[in-house]
């Protein structure tokens, strides 16, 4: 019990209160995956936004919401939540997977040999 | 003891596993593309024609209005006007003879390169002509510009998969680089948008495309034309309306 004690003063309180915000996140992300398979994207991107300001540093949350953004046409938002998940999860090859193919619709929109 | 705990290791990198697996699923999307242009005071589009040049074997020219007009019929909301090609060359000629007497000799044969291309790049700018030309067409958006279509060949060193079999039967697939002598084409157009009510250019783009085959591969020269074409539309249309594109994102949990 003592040990117990010590070890939330020494990591403090954020912690345990960080696990919550990362579970309730995680629970918006999987109910907005449930209502984006049902073609409901407008639903999705408020349960992923949801989930984004519960825990701003879950990645996940931030790459859906990206995907959502993409499919309704908000593509400015699509790049910030891109970027931010991958500044998340540099390594995480599936966001970089997508990132590079919303990369390849963008720069159609905004090529340079137009004028 | 090691025999259990090895088991329960091994079940939890199993559960892991699937877990890691699960967290992830395919979806598909459709990205809508805003068109670049604001054609809203345009109720028609008049393809006027194109300055072509390059292989004679396809009438860049030819090709390039009739497949602009089909593409803009289904999948734009513009009235597309039926018309003859506007002779192109023959205006820029003359506009480059008055400028210029010299020059009108060499240029009357069709352009075999860009450099030759651009010498009648001066017609698109004729805003006298494209306002008259709009007066005639009830100032439709006018689409015209260049298409050079030329025969390519490069030799190069190219990778490809071979099946080989090892001596207990078993089939694989090595890759396996070789020197090779490719030939094929290359698609460079541009196309500009006029306004059919001021004669001035609203937008232009250019794109190039290339595509090879074994040198000993016949293709026909028409269907890398419209092979070509098909990776050039895409950019086309989303300059005048509205676009969807189809994926699929992977969501993340």
């Amino acid at each position: 019990m003592k040990a117990l004690a010590f070890a939330v003063l020494l990591g403090g309180l954020p912690w345990p209160a960080q696990a919550d915000a990362r579970g309730d996140a995680k629970e918006q992300v999987k109910f907005g995956i449930a209502v984006a398979q049902r073609g409901l994207w407008r639903e999705a991107i408020y349960r992923w936004e949801r989930a984004a300001q519960l825990d701003p540093t879950y990645a996940a949350a931030h790459n859906n919401l990206a995907i959502a953004y993409e499919h309704e046409g908000e593509l400015t938002k699509a790049r910030g939540a891109y970027e931010k998940a991958m500044e998340l999860e540099p390594g995480n090859a599936l966001i970089k997977q997508n990132y590079e193919l919303f990369r390849e619709i963008n720069d159609r929109t905004t090529r340079k040999d137009a004028q | 003891m090691t025999a259990r705990l090895a088991r329960t290791l091994s079940s939890a990198a199993v559960a892991a596993l699937t877990a890691a697996c699960a967290s992830y699923s395919e979806i598909p999307i459709e990205t809508p593309i805003r068109p670049t242009m604001d054609v809203s005071a345009f109720q028609r589009v008049l393809v006027a024609g194109f300055i072509s040049g390059g292989t004679e074997d396809v009438d860049g020219n030819l090709e390039t209005t009739r497949l602009l007009r089909s593409q803009l019929r289904n999948k734009s909301g513009l009235r597309v006007i039926d018309s003859d090609s506007l002779p192109l060359m023959d205006v820029a000629n003359e506009g480059r003879s008055a400028g210029n007497a010299g020059d009108s000799a060499s240029a009357a044969a069709a352009p075999k390169d860009e450099k030759e291309m651009d010498l009648y790049s001066n017609v698109f700018a004729n805003v006298e002509y494209w306002k008259k030309i709009g007066e005639e067409y009830q100032q439709p958006l006018i689409v015209t510009g260049t298409v050079l279509f030329t025969p390519h060949q490069r030799n190069s060193i190219v990778q490809r998969e071979e099946e080989v079999y090892d001596s207990f039967g078993r089939r694989r697939v090595v890759p396996v680089r070789t020197y090779m002598e490719r030939k094929g084409f290359v698609l460079s157009p541009k196309f500009i948008f006029i306004d059919g009510r001021t004669g001035t250019v609203m937008h232009s783009q250019t794109a190039r495309e290339e595509i090879l085959y074994n040198a000993n591969q016949a293709t026909p020269a028409l269907s890398s034309y419209f092979e070509l074409m098909d990776r050039v539309l895409p950019s086309f249309l989303s300059a005048l309306s509205s676009q969807k594109v189809k994926g699929t994102r992977i969501l993340l949990q």
